[in-house]
This record gives C-alpha cells, sequence and structure tokens, in this order.
C-alpha cells in the first residue's frame, strides 16, 4: 500500500519496488532523494518520522553499473510501518544530496559513508571523516581496498 | 644484564637493598588501566570483591600517567589511538611497566583489518603478556603475580629500557 502511494507520486523516477521477507524497498533516482524524503517524512499518511539507518553498498564484485547504493532505513513511531530507499550512485559522479535539513542524525552516518566509501554528500555542513583519522588515504569499506592494508602512524607497517 | 652477585660493585648491603626497594616496589603497584574494549569488564571483575587486587597491593588505580608506575592496556587499540598510547607512555616516569591485558594487545588478536594494531610491542616495550579473549581473572591475578616476580628481581637503579632488556 505504501509503496503503490510512492510508485505513483514519483512515477519513473522510482526504478522499482518489491517486498524482500517482510520489508519494503522501492529503488529511487539520487536526483530525487531529497523531494522524496521530505515528502515521506511530512506527508501524513506516511509520516517517516525517524531515519534508522543511512548507509551505503559497494557493488564492484558483482559489476553492477551504479557502483554504489546508498540505503536508507526509514520508521514512522506514529504508525510503526518501515520502508527501506534506496538509491543507486555511479563513480562517475559520486555525490548525492544530504539529508541532514530533514534529519540531524544524518550529519553522523553521512561522514562514516564518505569516510568508507568516499561518497560525497552535497550540503553537508562538516563532511570529513569520523572513523579513521584524517591522514588515512583511501576508503577502507571499498571493495578493491584490502582489508588488512594498515597505515600506521606509529610504529612499523605491520 | 648481570645480576648483583656477578656486578663487581654490587655487595651484601647493595643486594639486600635491591631485593627491599624492589619489595617494597612490588606490593606497592598504582596501575593506570588504559581501558579500551571489552576486556575491561574482566579487569573490573578482577579489580572488585570476588577476585580482588586490592590483597595484591595494586588497588588503587590512578588515572593519570603521571602518577602510576604501571600502564596496563586492556583492549584493542586501534591505529587512530595508537599515537596517544605512546605519548601515554613517555609521560609515565621510571620505573614504569606494561602489561599487555587480553590478546587484542598481545598480537592483534582476531582482527587482521585496517585498524588495528596488531601487538602494542610495536609501539611499546611489554612486560607482561597476558592472553587471552577476555583473560579470566584468574590469569590476570597469575600475569600480575609474574609481574611482581618481575619486579622484585629488577635492581633498584636501573631505568626501564624496554621489556626484552630486563631480566
Amino acid at each position: 500500500m505504501i509503496l503503490e502511494k510512492v510508485k505513483e507520486k514519483f512515477l519513473d523516477d522510482v526504478y522499482e519496488t518489491y517486498e524482500f521477507r517482510g520489508d519494503l524497498v522501492a529503488v529511487v533516482n539520487k536526483e530525487i532523494v531529497r523531494d522524496a524524503m521530505k515528502f515521506l517524512k511530512t506527508d501524513p499518511s506516511f509520516d517517516f518520522s525517524i531515519l534508522m539507518d543511512l548507509t551505503a553498498v559497494d557493488y564492484l564484485k558483482m559489476e553492477r553499473t551504479p557502483r554504489f547504493d546508498v540505503v536508507y532505513h526509514l520508521y514512522s513511531l506514529a504508525k510503526n510501518h518501515r520502508l527501506r530507499v534506496k538509491a543507486g550512485v555511479d563513480e562517475k559522479d559520486l555525490a548525492i544530496d544530504s539529508l541532514v535539513p530533514l534529519w540531524p542524525i544524518a550529519n553522523w552516518f553521512e561522514r562514516e559513508v564518505w569516510d568508507m566509501f568516499g561518497i560525497k554528500f552535497k550540503g553537508h555542513p562538516n563532511l570529513k571523516r569520523i572513523l579513521m583519522y584524517e591522514e588515512f588515504k583511501g576508503h577502507p569499506l571499498r571493495k578493491d581496498y584490502p582489508y588488512n592494508k594498515r597505515q600506521p602512524l606509529v610504529g612499523p607497517k605491520n | 644484564m648481570s645480576t648483583e652477585a656477578e656486578s663487581p660493585s654490587a655487595g651484601f648491603f647493595t643486594s639486600q637493598l635491591n631485593d627491599m626497594i624492589g619489595w617494597a616496589r612490588k606490593y606497592s603497584i598504582f596501575q593506570y588501566p588504559f581501558v579500551t574494549a571489552c576486556c575491561g569488564m574482566e579487569y573490573m571483575a578482577t579489580a572488585c570483591s570476588h577476585y580482588d587486587v586490592d590483597r595484591f597491593g595494586a588497588g588503587l588505580p590512578r588515572f593519570s600517567p603521571r602518577q602510576s608506575d604501571v600502564l596496563m592496556v586492556v583492549g584493542t587499540i586501534s591505529h587512530k589511538l595508537a599515537p596517544v598510547l605512546k605519548q601515554i607512555y613517555d609521560q609515565m616516569c621510571d620505573p614504569k611497566w606494561v602489561v599487555a591485558f587480553g590478546v587484542c594487545t598481545c598480537t592483534g588478536g582476531f582482527y587482521d583489518n585496517y585498524a588495528t594494531v596488531m601487538g602494542i610491542d610495536t609501539i611499546i616495550p611489554v612486560d607482561v603478556y597476558i592472553p587471552g579473549c577476555p583473560p579470566r581473572p584468574e590469569n590476570v591475578l597469575d600475569g600480575l603475580m609474574k609481574l611482581q616476580e618481575k619486579i622484585q628481581r629488577q635492581p633498584s637503579n636501573e631505568i626501564s629500557k624496554g621489556g626484552l632488556a630486563q631480566h
């Protein structure tokens, strides 16, 4: 029911909607992400008040064309329904709109995605590393970063 | 490193003095628990009443490097924290000892990733290694007693050069 309403509101920009093991998923165009989230948050029939999670997936090994997927998990406190929104982000234009004006928690989530994957968020007030240190080069959770490549600040390269 | 008996300047009184100072040092350990992760739970369990660490004289933690002599590194150290650990060790005064508590500090533990220091002995010299994930309190007390034996053997005028240099 939610998915149909999302589909009819945003028409072509919603690429597909499906349900996976009880979770409703909508795959959208990354250009409309901010408008779609604003609509989902403010519209009284949806009322998604909480951004539960904001993360990203790297599909390099599966050789998919938008290499990254930014995934949002939304939850409505009043209505008790959930939605997962995915937006594909390609390597050529590694940027997507920031959701900081809507939910303040997106600030740290987006910093983590920038630190781990290198996806820039347009309009983010303070986009810098949050888990790794500033001297670290590279984005560690990408599939082409070797998992045990350490860049020590002190001590030998162990 | 020669023992007191072989050193030409040692005599009966200096060796007795070393024994006394060693005895005094080993029963008044002021630890700095540098706790970062899950091993901290076992550290707290060892320090509390059931497996009391106060009966060894080590029951007063001083949360400052200037006021402590044993740096107990408890829990995983990441590369982001490694310069801080080195600075804390440098700020401590002699004589000082380091205890690597838990496998994450001994060798890196089960982690082999971009963020973890694979053993703090790559950064600072370690005197006693206490393995375990996390080590049981009896294991910790065993390590503490070994540290006390080491402190007893150490000559009183020796400056800490590092774990491997001491006997």
